[in-house]
């Protein structure tokens, strides 16, 4: 993985040393909240319900063993022994003193991790492909070039003070882990006729009040041209893009009122202008990058005590079933370590967990995890001969829930338990849904489905690709919750479509149990997944498991 | 006919620990029951502006719709109750802290 340069370093105990300042001036009364906040929000430094705020950047959510136990140790240190891993790959510390927050920034930069740029209208921290770097469907691992445009974007003058946040996501597999349509960019890799790699780039997605599924500006963007490119992108937003209304200042707004026909012209003629200016230094970089991102060296061994634990062991063989993906490399393994043990928070970890998992990866896993956008931690590269052992820890540490993709595998942002932009609360919401099927004992039943829980119209609960999604809302003073059928993150994105009425805060567990156990009794087969019967009978069937009694009165 | 005034209390943020504070007759308490509780529009209006002059110790005053009951005031948005209590999934906050 990357390694900061002296450069790196240099940036980032500077930057920390203006906010420290920053923050003093503020305590001294110098600077007024009004002056104060932008400066703040530019360093991750959110205030929320019921405190500060502090989000920091999983850089395309890969960590070392080193960083996580950093990130345990301020948990411990300066919050209240736990983070919350979120949608966009970052951690967010719920309890921060202001005094604090500097050291907090400084222990983050000895492990080279910080929490600039993880809010304000600029690039926010670039997302990637949870299972980089080790998918056996991989085209190449995008962290390289995810890491470039970090480097681009992190302080880069042009785009400070864009007309809203801008978020992109790198695939390096046509497979879509990233969400890559829902972004302001997405970058897909892809191999063109020749078999080179380069990607499909997607522009103008995003969820939120407007949802808007990208649309594809190249099909095939050469490796070489890329940073340009989204220059470009960027540079033709910035110039373009609505500042009058809120609302209206996203990219998708931009592309949707200016047709993508002349967005592309705009962005081929600023690609064609700047390319040069490039004279390919980036190229240098991004080929010392893909040094420092080469696969770490692959054991080789029998895996027959793996194929042994899973006769003898039905738990291990239950979790092996649910948590493990195909790796690209022989005998191996990706593990998805679930951060949603029924009943508790999604994407939370407690510093005892945080520390268990890091020293898994430094034990098995060649020093490696990632923080996926659905709130879980992966240990990418594992040799199956490796998982008894890895099972049996998680285990002990309450990290072994055999649920990945499953009904209780639920994304939830924080909602009105902590955020001040919230409009009803999501965690109890998805606490409640997981025990509910935990209960049922019909989790492994129901097979692959996504339910995604935002607690208000922001969406950082992705629930608009959430195969059910629910969003919360105040209605009249009154929590209240919306479902949407339908909606898909992968590749085949798609936004879900609203079901009818909102339920209550005890309505919508049974509501969301008739839909789920409706579903199997509409599913063709036990393969046909919730979101297959949906494609296949469309909504009505499912609104009428939903709303009885006005199906009976339709009927009747 | 004017619209009845609902009585509010002066809430923000705490500058240096970021938590929740309710204005008193004569500074600022965390515990919501020793709360100011404003039943006239316009005292409502000039206790903020006092509010928002302490710079140097709050942020983001704002007046919030209260209840007036025997043990003092009674959020009448869950959102005042939240921020009065804390969240819901471990007890932290107010609920702990009180």
């Amino acid at each position: 993985m990357y390694h900061y340069n002296d450069f790196d370093t240099a940036f980032l105990a500077e930057r920390n040393a203006q906010f420290r300042a920053q923050v003093e001036r503020r305590i001294d009364g110098s600077l007024t909240e009004d002056e104060f906040k932008p400066l703040r929000l530019m360093n991750g430094l959110y205030l929320q319900l019921h405190a500060y705020m502090l989000r920091v950047a999983i850089p395309y959510g890969t960590l070392n063993s080193a960083q996580m136990r950093k990130l345990a140790e301020i948990a411990e240190r300066w919050d209240k022994g736990y983070g919350h891993f979120t949608t966009r790959q970052n951690i967010q510390y719920n309890w921060p003193k202001l005094r604090d927050v500097p050291d907090m920034l400084d222990a983050l930069a000895e492990v080279g991790l910080h929490a600039i740029q993880t809010s304000g209208n600029t690039i926010r921290n670039v997302t990637a492909d949870h299972f980089a770097g080790a998918a056996a469907d991989e085209v190449e691992d995008p962290r390289p070039v995810a890491e470039l445009l970090r480097q681009w974007s992190t302080d880069h003058p042009e785009f400070q003070f864009l007309p809203r946040k801008f978020k992109i996501a790198v695939s390096g597999s046509e497979v879509d882990r990233a969400v890559t349509k829902a972004h302001d960019i997405g970058l897909r890799m892809v191999r063109n006729d020749a078999g080179e790699p380069g990607f499909e780039v997607i522009v103008g997605g995003g969820l939120g009040r407007t949802p808007m599924i990208g649309k594809i500006i190249t099909p095939f963007l050469p490796k070489a041209d890329l940073l340009p490119y989204i220059e470009a992108i960027v540079s033709v937003y910035n110039l373009l893009g609505r500042r009058d209304n809120k609302y209206k200042a996203r990219i998708k707004i931009t592309v949707h009122e200016n047709g993508i026909e002349r967005i592309r012209e705009l962005v081929e003629e600023r690609f064609t202008a700047i390319k040069e200016q490039f004279a390919g230094f980036d190229q240098k970089l991004l080929s010392k990058l893909e040094t420092s991102f080469a696969p770490p060296a692959f054991k080789t061994g029998n895996t027959k005590g793996f194929e042994a634990a899973r006769l003898t062991n039905p738990a291990f063989a239950s979790w092996s079933d649910t948590n493990l993906s195909a790796h690209k490399a022989d005998g191996y393994a990706i593990v998805s370590i679930s951060l949603k043990a029924h009943g508790a928070t999604p994407g939370d970890a407690t510093a005892d967990q945080m520390r268990v998992m890091a020293d898994l990866a430094e034990t098995y896993g060649h020093d490696e995890l990632r923080i996926s956008h659905e709130q879980n931690v992966i240990l990418p590269h594992v040799h199956k001969s490796d998982l008894p052992a890895i099972y049996a820890a998680l285990r002990d540490a309450g990290l072994a829930t055999a649920n990945i993709g499953l009904v209780s595998d639920i994304i939830a942002c924080p909602g009105m338990d902590y955020c001040a932009l919230a409009t009803a609360r999501s965690i109890p919401i998805a606490q409640e849904i997981a025990e509910r099927f935990d209960e049922l004992k019909l989790e492994h039943d129901i097979g692959p489905l996504k339910i995604k829980i935002s607690g208000c119209i922001n969406a950082c609960g992705h629930h608009h690709v959430g195969h059910i999604g629910i969003l919360g809302l105040d209605r009249a003073g009154v929590e209240n919750y919306q479902i949407t059928l339908g909606g898909d993150g992968s590749e085949d994105a798609a936004i879900g479509e609203r079901a009818g009425p909102g339920f209550s805060a005890d309505e919508i567990i049974p509501a969301i149990e008739r839909l789920v156990l409706g579903y199997l009794d509409l599913r063709d087969s036990a393969d046909e997944t919730f979101l297959q019967a949906y494609r296949r009978l469309g909504a009505a069937p499912f609104k009428a498991v939903l709303y009885p009694d006005q199906a009976k009165q339709n009927a009747a | 006919m004017p619209r009845a005034f609902t009585p509010k209390v002066v809430t923000a943020n705490h500058l240096l620990e970021g938590d929740v504070i309710y204005q008193t007759a004569t500074g600022w308490t965390r515990d919501l029951a020793q709360a100011e509780i404003l039943e006239d529009e316009a005292h409502a209006e000039l206790r903020l502006v006092e509010a928002t002059q302490q710079r140097d110790v709050v942020v983001g005053a704002y007046l919030a719709d209260m209840e007036p009951t025997d043990a003092g005031p009674k959020p009448k948005h869950f959102r005042e109750a939240f921020r009065m209590r804390g969240p819901s999934n471990y007890s932290h906050g107010k609920q702990a802290e009180l």
